[in-house]
């Protein structure tokens, strides 16, 4: 920051310039003047590092070299080089849960980006009670995810749950919500919309408000559509935004965990019977710390954050070319 | 990224935990020091605080009462009861794994489920050898099983024997009488000498209770499996899913198969409530009254009393279980190797695994003594039970646990309980086809042993 306010400073101000930038040798040396402009914006933000550092990169490559063991809890260690992650990629069950977590980010994230562009556009018109709106929408985001799934998975309760009482008042037999895969990636994703939605919509309106009114005029007064501005000046402008919760969206998704979790009731981490919800955060906490295998889950971690990375970057090249055709 | 959230976020609770610990432990360090640095001869001056952690659902290990009565005769040693969580095989023992491999964390004493003494059998170097402080003079006190499985693969003792689970049928009286059955338990007890006679009365409940949300005869899978399991493992060798020599059996022991043919049974009929042990819908179902009949260890009671409340009692009561004896469960308390206070620990071990200790233990939480005392005290013995219609559970389960063989479970027990018991709820519950769900059964058990 210091930098940078010498800098532009000049043109405008020359008078109280000078005394501002030559504030330092008043204190101490011209030497420890540089070293103070120098060092002092490293030294400021370097907590953020240390932290990182310690609690960051430290447990990246704890996790790496854990991986490459037949790592018991509290027991055994033997040296396997690559054989865990080996066998994790012949393991129907990791591929079952990592099916799992791209279905339920599928079905969760798409409605709710397109639903928080809706509200996000919304809200950014002219309305009574707009801080009103604004304020409830980022609601959901207050409220704990335990209670969140708390609540939802009494909902979608079997014998005593408000939603099968409210599919029988049409005659709907009691879904058992756990037992299938779509019934129970529904019953997910819809915890995680319930939440997350707002979150996205306050980004985007936020975005949304740094459009120019200008470009918008200049389309009405050429006779566009709200519907045609929307899609033609609104979306293309949105793009970095967009690019940014996409983002967020992904690594949130892709590493789903505690409503699933919750949703289960007891926390056994399969996800189901036959495990149609275990998401790949649920079955690396398994391996981890119900059959005690830390090797294997923390190659399983590593795989996780190599999909981070691959879903990220598809993401990213679908997204960059949101209103690209300009 | 998340990866690394992920790690952080353990990472910052072990140092918060650490931390914390380290305030504690300073905390009971710092009279011990400032005594021992004033040159005071008595040890028995300093006072030290003994906490035990144990796990379990309603009354659990049912300490309270014993832990006042102790605390109030011994200023020295105060003993800390905490009761961590009512689910062993996949909160707690996870957990006390942690805290062993970390070094710091544990309770001085800590209990241990049957499910896992072969775990911890397998992990000697974690724990204190209760014999260096004279325990091993308890031996006769307990039955050769419950003693023998407290001896670690160093031919150490280690942990000693809390409550063993002898078996019980518990059942709604009301609901019973409602579908025109006899409700009075020794009635009761006729209905169903056998597996067979008792099918025949689930298909009557369940003809007098047709139609959607109408209770079921049984709750779920689980429970029913493992009273069958405890009773077929000592007809066939006593073991269970490991022989002996800890080699997984669970395709070829018959008593697995039968337990699980059985469950099998009256899940095709239609008897049970679909319901998972130790979930939110199994305990509401407990409160709402979803079920009549539930296999019940003795350490049930406490569950059951626990989730149904006051507005329960009367409500339910004990009968005996069909084809006799069986032992499901059963606890165990050690003292870990990172305990400050061993001795103290020891004695206080001593204490709740005697006669004064199982005999509170029973009448609080209805966890049935495993020492010979505490079963012939006639507190014991002649015990009733209020919130089971005065059912005399002393009487019901001392004949249950009579001529009681132990049955191995091996290193890996809990975690292949898990994944079978898994594949019972689906199965059960439609997610799994009938006609797979034995080779679903295998499969999951025998991952979870590799």
């Amino acid at each position: 920051m210091t930098l940078n306010v010498d800098t532009p400073a000049p043109a405008r101000r020359p008078g109280p310039r000078r005394t501002a930038g030559h504030r330092s040798p008043g204190r101490g040396g011209r030497g420890f003047a540089r070293f103070d402009l120098r060092a002092t914006p490293y030294f400021l933000v370097s907590p953020y590092f240390l932290l990182f550092a310690i609690f960051g990169v430290f447990p990246l490559g704890y996790t790496l070299w854990v991986s490459l063991y037949d790592w018991e809890l509290a027991g055994d260690k033997t040296f396997l080089g690559l054989d865990n992650y080996i066998n994790l990629i012949t393991d129907g069950a990791f591929w079952n849960a990592v099916v799992n977590t791209l279905g339920m980010f599928v079905i969760s994230t798409i409605p709710q980006l397109v639903l928080a562009l809706i509200i996000a556009n919304a809200l950014n018109k002219r309305i009574r009670g707009r801080l009103f709106f604004r304020l409830g929408v980022l609601l959901p985001l207050v409220t704990s995810v335990v209670a969140v799934a708390v609540v939802f998975t009494q909902l979608y309760g079997r014998d005593y749950g408000m939603i099968n009482w409210f599919l029988g008042l049409f005659g709907v037999d009691a879904i058992e919500w756990q037992n299938q895969s779509w019934s129970a990636w529904i019953a997910i994703s819809t915890m995680i919309d319930w939440r997350w939605t707002g979150y996205n919509a306050i980004i985007l309106l936020a975005a949304m408000q740094t459009i120019p009114k200008d470009l918008y005029e200049a389309a009405a007064l050429d006779g566009a559509s709200p519907r045609r501005q929307f899609w033609q000046i609104t979306v293309p402008m949105l793009r970095p935004t967009l690019v940014f919760v996409v983002f967020i969206s992904t690594i949130g998704g892709l590493t789903l965990f505690t409503e699933p979790v919750m949703f289960e009731g007891n926390p056994t981490m399969a996800g189901g019977a036959t495990g149609q919800y275990q998401t790949v955060a649920m079955f690396i906490v398994k391996e981890a710390f119900r059959d005690f295998d830390m090797g294997y889950a923390s190659a399983a971690a590593w795989l996780l954050f190599a999909l981070i990375l691959i879903g990220t970057l598809i993401n990213y090249s679908f997204t960059r070319r949101i209103g690209g055709k300009k | 990224m998340l990866n690394t959230k992920r790690h952080g976020k353990l990472a910052a609770v072990a140092v918060m935990a650490a931390t914390a610990l380290a305030i504690t432990s300073c905390g009971s360090n710092e009279p011990a020091k400032s005594a021992a640095g004033g040159g005071a001869s008595a040890p028995a001056a300093e006072p030290v605080t003994i906490t035990v952690h144990t796990f379990g659902g309603g009354a659990n290990f049912g300490y309270k009462k014993a832990v006042e009565t102790w605390n109030a005769a011994h200023p020295n040693i105060q003993v800390k009861y905490q009761n961590l969580t009512d689910r062993f095989e996949d909160v707690y023992l996870p957990q006390l794994l942690q805290k062993l491999q970390a070094g710091s964390g544990t309770g001085d004493i800590v209990g241990i489920d049957e499910g896992a003494m072969g775990l911890m059998k397998a992990r000697p170097q974690f724990f204190t050898d209760l014999a260096q402080y004279g325990l091993d003079s308890r031996k006769t006190d307990f039955p050769a099983a419950k003693w023998d499985n407290g001896i670690n693969k160093d031919g150490k003792l280690f942990a000693l024997g809390t409550d063993i689970g002898g078996m019980g049928m518990c059942y709604r009286k009301d609901l019973l009488e409602k579908a025109g059955l006899p409700g009075e338990r020794d009635e009761v007890s006729k209905l169903w000498p056998d597996w067979a006679s008792f099918m025949e009365i689930g298909k009557k409940f369940q003809a007098a209770n047709p139609g959607k949300g109408a209770p079921k005869f049984l709750d779920g899978p689980n429970t029913l499996y493992n009273v069958v399991l405890s009773q077929e493992a000592p007809k066939n060798g006593n073991i269970a899913y490991f022989d002996t020599g800890n080699q997984l059996v669970i395709d070829k022991n018959p008593a697995i198969k039968t337990s699980f043919d059985t469950v099998k049974s009256y899940s095709e009929a239609g008897l049970t409530a679909k319901l998972a042990s130790f979930t939110p819908e199994w305990n509401a179902a407990i409160k709402k009254g979803g079920f009549a009949v539930m296999g019940c260890p003795a350490w049930m009671l406490g569950v059951i009393s626990g989730n149904a409340g006051d507005e329960g009692k009367g409500k339910w009561d004990v009968a005996g279980v069909p084809g006799g004896a069986g032992n499901w469960g059963g606890s165990y308390l050690a003292v870990p190797a990172q305990s400050k206070h061993p001795k103290e620990a020891a004695e206080v071990l001593n204490y709740l695994t005697g006669k004064e200790g199982h005999v509170a233990a029973f009448q609080e939480a209805g966890a049935f003594p495993s020492s010979l005392s505490g079963q012939q005290d006639p507190a014991v013995a002649d015990m009733k039970n209020g919130f089971f219609s005065d059912a005399p559970t002393g009487k019901i389960f001392s004949d249950s646990v009579k001529d009681l063989l132990p049955v191995f479970l091996g290193e890996k027990h809990a975690q292949v309980k898990t994944a079978a018991e898994k594949v019972l709820e689906g199965m059960d519950k439609g997610s799994i086809p009938y006609g797979e769900a034995w080779t679903r059964f295998i499969e999951a058990g025998t991952k979870a042993a590799g």
